[in-house]
Parts: structure tokens; sequence; C-alpha cells
């Protein structure tokens, strides 16, 4: 009987398959178990950041499919976020819809701006891509702050809170669940989604748009249809972003945003679902390291004493995007990978 | 002179004025391009903290006018050179994707780092030039705004020369035309590179200087950059005649529309050089002098 090494595929069935191993079901079980009872036995702060890294990561999962695996840059992710919010939120302070549904037509609404979006941009790539995004995200920033009669400009709104079967969700650990649950079904609906037809179609167009297109792909559907899904992710983000502050400003959706989202994507690991999962928690994370760490040297140096602010977290962003780009392009979830092989094929590793 | 017609020619000559400031921005944008395929997002940055350094030699450091330029267009050039090297040069052959990205990175960076070091209060910048405007049959102007056309249209001359005559100038024509085939008859690549990245750094100080001398000096100054997006874009990307008449245009039209809209669309000011780069991008992407691309497969 001849030892496996290591895991070989031999089929297509096999290669394709959502959970490659039965340990990756092990330790996912494992995960989830630490995920779910983490409101009975973490920090009321860490439930919080969980909640904000959870949203971070739905924004961050769409704009992966958009960038990471259909190869579309997007300066203008922001907008999606910002109308999936203003529309949930409108819904929800002006009429008694479910929460779900909103959120849902907000993902919605947001993701037919993103078809809008994307057919005039079907021509345009590289810089020219990157520069009518952004220019689409500051055109949506200035509508929302300028639309006062709508959106009451930049004195923003409040939020009621979410009422799921007639109870009212104020508090963080319930709203982590409801969270946790649109994470789990937009986390397993992306995977499905890159691992069949279209995901293929996607991974082609990234790849060379030209030869995809010889092969048979329809580069103007799928394109279009990168944008669409990428924009509902970015509006149901929005949307939970709404409920979970309880107020929407427009200045919350600015450039910076965008920008921040891009971060967790090149962190996190282009062309990866559970990179873009790992990118959002540890841009999440990074300001509180930042303040940590200033905290930590001022206690040494009193020229380090109370210096923080919101500005390093910004420039820690853009150290982040540059580092990782010139190290590390493969981002959290490659060097994940090249331990877990470097592990799995010992004492063979090179 | 009928009222209509004046308020328009004011517009107009102001248009001019501040397009010629874009113009300037522009110049830097479209050198690297040229050379290098790079959208320096950054460059906004860099005219910035070209500004600060000025301004904090001429206040701290009481020097004068003419000595302070010098020295921070020196220093422009060096840290363009610089940043070429630890930033860029490590991306050679990356996709555009990755390229784009690390200048935006770049761009964050230098901005809160800024934010850090200078502070966010505003700055009054020493100008050398009087507070007199010219009055030209009633129209109105700042000497300032002369000497930004003059300075801009100065370094068109130059640049056209520098690029049709020079021995480095056309190795930059060359290595934004081929790279592997510039190499191949003895282009030093790597040099043509630094050399643009401080000569684009150059320029951008160049553009600080007298961009603090009309507005105020603080951070918020690098976003004069996103203004001269849409500039070059008109313009087309890799044409410095481009850069100009872009510049220039969307000055104007930012001018005509804060002239005539701005009573009834608060705002609309700042949005109409976005409109036009969206409508450039949508109908002709190349512009009006950018190189059309072809793609070979």
């Amino acid at each position: 009987m001849a030892i496996r090494s290591r895991t070989f595929k031999e089929t297509y069935r096999e290669d394709i398959k959502l959970f490659q191993t039965i340990w990756i079901k092990f330790w996912l079980a494992i995960f989830f178990l630490g995920l779910l009872s983490a409101p009975l036995w973490a920090d009321p702060y860490i439930i919080y950041m969980a909640n904000i890294a959870g949203i971070a990561a739905i924004g961050a999962i769409g704009l992966n499919i958009l960038t990471g695996f259909t190869g579309q840059i997007s300066l203008g992710h922001a907008a999606f976020v910002a109308i999936g919010a203003y529309t949930s939120a409108l819904l929800a302070h002006h009429t008694g819809i479910p929460f779900y549904v909103n959120i849902l037509i907000g993902g919605l609404v947001a993701a037919s701006f993103g078809i809008i979006l994307g057919l005039p941009c079907l021509r345009l790539k590289g810089l020219y891509l990157a520069m009518a995004t952004m220019s689409f995200g500051v055109v949506v920033e200035y509508t929302i702050t300028h639309w006062d009669s709508l959106t009451r400009g930049v004195r923003g709104f409040r939020v009621p809170p979410v009422t799921l079967f007639g109870h009212i969700l104020n508090d963080d650990a319930t709203f982590f669940y409801v969270l946790m649950l649109f994470l789990l079904l937009l986390t397993i609906a992306a995977k499905n989604i890159i691992r069949t037809r279209v995901g293929r179609a996607f991974v082609a167009i990234r790849d060379r748009d030209v030869a995809a297109e010889t092969m048979g792909v329809d580069v103007t559907k799928y394109k279009v249809m990168a944008f669409g899904i990428s924009a509902f992710y970015g509006g149901v983000a929005g949307g939970l972003y709404g409920y979970y502050t309880a107020y929407v400003l427009p200045e919350n959706f600015s450039v910076l945003l965008s920008i921040e989202y891009v971060a967790m994507v090149i962190v996190g690991g282009m062309g990866s679902i559970s990179g873009s999962i790992l990118g959002a928690a540890f841009l999440t994370l990074i300001p509180d390291i930042i303040k940590g760490l200033t905290e930590f040297i001022g206690q040494y140096i009193s020229l380090f004493q109370d210096i923080y602010n919101d500005e390093w977290n910004i420039a820690s962003f853009g150290l982040l995007i540059i580092v990782f780009l010139i190290v590390e392009p493969k981002g959290l979830n490659g060097i994940w990978i090249r331990i877990k092989t470097c592990f799995k094929e010992w004492p063979f590793t090179y | 002179m009928d009222e209509g017609i004046h308020y328009f020619l004011q517009l107009l000559v102001s248009g001019v004025a501040v397009g010629s400031l874009y113009a300037l921005v522009a110049i830097g944008f479209v050198l690297i391009i040229k050379a290098t395929d790079i959208l320096n997002f950054a460059h906004g940055e860099v005219i910035m903290v070209s500004a600060f350094v000025c301004y904090f030699l001429m206040t701290s450091l009481h020097m004068n006018f003419i000595v302070a330029f010098l020295i921070t267009i020196t220093f422009a050039f060096v840290f363009g050179l610089l940043v070429e090297r630890v930033v860029l040069r490590p991306m050679i052959g990356e996709p555009m994707f990755a390229i784009v990205m690390i200048t935006i990175g770049l761009s964050i960076f230098l901005r809160s780092a800024s934010g850090i070091v200078f502070g966010h209060d505003n700055k009054v910048f020493p100008s050398p030039f009087s507070k007199e405007t010219i009055n030209f049959y009633g129209l109105v102007l700042s000497q300032v705004h002369i000497w930004v056309l003059v300075i801009s249209s100065t370094l068109v001359i130059v640049f056209f020369l520098f690029f049709k005559f020079s021995k480095i100038g056309l190795s930059m024509r060359g290595v934004a035309n081929d790279q592997f085939a510039s190499m191949l008859v003895g282009i030093s690549v790597k040099k043509v590179f630094s050399i643009t990245w401080g000569l684009s750094f150059l320029t951008a100080a160049v553009a600080g200087i007298f961009l603090s001398n009309v507005m105020v000096l603080n951070i918020g100054l690098c976003f004069v950059a996103l203004k001269a997006f849409p500039a070059i874009v008109l313009g087309g990307l890799d044409s410095i005649p481009g850069a100009i008449i872009g510049g220039v245009t969307i000055g104007v039209l930012e001018m005509l529309a804060g002239g005539y809209l701005e009573a009834k669309l608060p705002g609309i000011k700042e949005l109409v050089p976005f409109i036009v780069l969206f409508l450039v991008l949508m109908i002709r992407p190349y512009g009006l002098f950018g190189k059309e691309e072809v793609e070979r497969v």
C-alpha cells in the first residue's frame, strides 16, 4: 500500500469540493463552537470588535470577488456600502418592513447601482478603472451629503434598533449571532460562486480577458455580474453597519473607507475568501494594536506619550498596503498557507 | 462692456488662472506616466509635503524665498529618487493593480504622516508676491496667477525640448515605448526610472510652492491632485501639452459652473471635474491627445 504523503486530487469533483479534507471540517467545527460560545466567555469589547470585523468582512468579501477574483480595481466600494446603509436605514426609519428584508433590499439596490456602474466600466482597465470608480465614489458621497430632504445631509439620522420576531435586539451579543449568521451565509455563497462556473469565468477574466473571450466566456455578462455581486455584499455590509451603529452619517462612507476595504483585501490576500475575513479582522484590530504600542513605548520615551490619534491608523493602513504588496503579495492567507504546507510536508520542507 | 459678458469674461480669466495651477500639477503626473506607465496617486501628497518644507525653511530658518525654493526642489528631487528606489523598484514587473495600489498606499501614508508631523492648523505662506491685483480692462487677476502661467508655459517648453533633444529625455521615451528594446540598445532603465521620479517630484515641489501662495497651506493641499486627474485624463494621460489644455479646461469649467450653477446646486463646483472625468472615460478614454492603446494578444 502506498503511503499518501499529502492530498492528491484524482477527480475534478474532489478538486472543487467545499471542504477539501475531513480535518478542515473538524477545525471549522471547533472554530464555530468557539465563536458561538464567545458571548458567554468573552469580554464585551471583544464582541464589539468581532461585530465590527464581521461587518467589514462581508464588505471585504464583496470587494475581493471584484478585485481579487475578477481583477477589476475598485476605489469606489464605499459608495455601495453607503447606498446599502442609506437604503436600509431609510426603510427602517419610514416603514415597518422586517430588518432582514431591509438588509436584503439594501443589498439589491446597491447591486443595481453596481450593475449601472459596471456597464460603462466594461471598456476601462487598470488606471482608468481606478479613476472611474473613484469618481463614482465621490459623486455618491456628494449626493448623500447634499440631498438634504432625503438623507438629512451631514446631520445624518438615527436607525431604529433591530427587531426580530417581536424582540428588540439592542445588545452586542444578540447582534453578534445575527451578524455571524449573515457572515456564514454570505461566505458560503461566495465560496460557491467561486468554485462553480461563474467563479472560473471570473478568474479567467482576471488572468487574461481576451483569452477568456476566445474560449467562450461572455466577458460583458460576467464583468457586470462581478460588479453586481460585489456591490450586493457592500450593500449588505452597509445595512448591517447602519443597524449596528444605530446612526448613519455621510462622513463614514468617504474615499478613505474604500481604501480601507482595499487594504483589507490586499493584507488578507487577493483572490481568497478566507483571506478577506482575515484581512478584515486584522485591520479592525490595527487601531488597538497601535494604541497599545504607542502607550507601551510612551512609558519609556516621553516623546511618544499621548500622541496616538486616528492619523496613526490611517498611516498604518498605507504602510501595510505598501509592505504587503512588496513583501507578501499573497497576503495573510499566503502566509497561512505557507505555514500549513511547512507542517504538512515536514520533514521535506523547503 | 455689457454686465453679463464682463461677468463671463472674468469667470473665464479666473478659470484660466486656476486651470494653470491644475496644469502645473498635471505635468508631474504626465512625466511619470510617459516614462514608466505608472499613475502616481501620491503626487498630491508630495506637493503638500514640499510646500510644508518650503514653509518651514522660510519661517523657522528665515531663508529668503529663492534659497528656500532651490533647497525645496532639491529635496523633492532626492525624495523622488528615494521613493522610486524603496517603493517602486521592487514592483517592476508586477501587475498594474499592485502598482496602482502601492502608490495609493504611499499617498495615504504620506498624508497621515504629515498630519502627525505638521499638524492640522492652517498656515499662511509668507508669500513673496505682492497682493496687488492686475487690472486689465476691468478683468482682475492676481500676480501669483500670472507667475504660475509663466512658470507652467516655461515648463512645457522646457519639457518639450527635453523630450525632443536631450539624451536622457529620448531614453525616457524609449523606455516608455518598450523596456526590453531600450535595454537592448544600452539604456539603463533603472536610471531612467529614478530620474523620472526625481523630475516629477521636482515639478510637484514647484506646484506646491505656488499653490500654497494661492490657497491655505494645510494637509488639504494634497486634494488638489484629485482635481488634476480630470485634467490629465481629458488631455490624454501621456501628453504634456494635453495636461496644460486639460488643466485650463477643467479650471474654466469649474469657474463657469461655480459662477452660474452654484446658486441652484451648492457644491457643484467641486463636482464638475469628476463628472467631466467620468464622461471622458466613457466616451474617449485616451483623452484629447493621448495615444490610443491597441491591445495585442
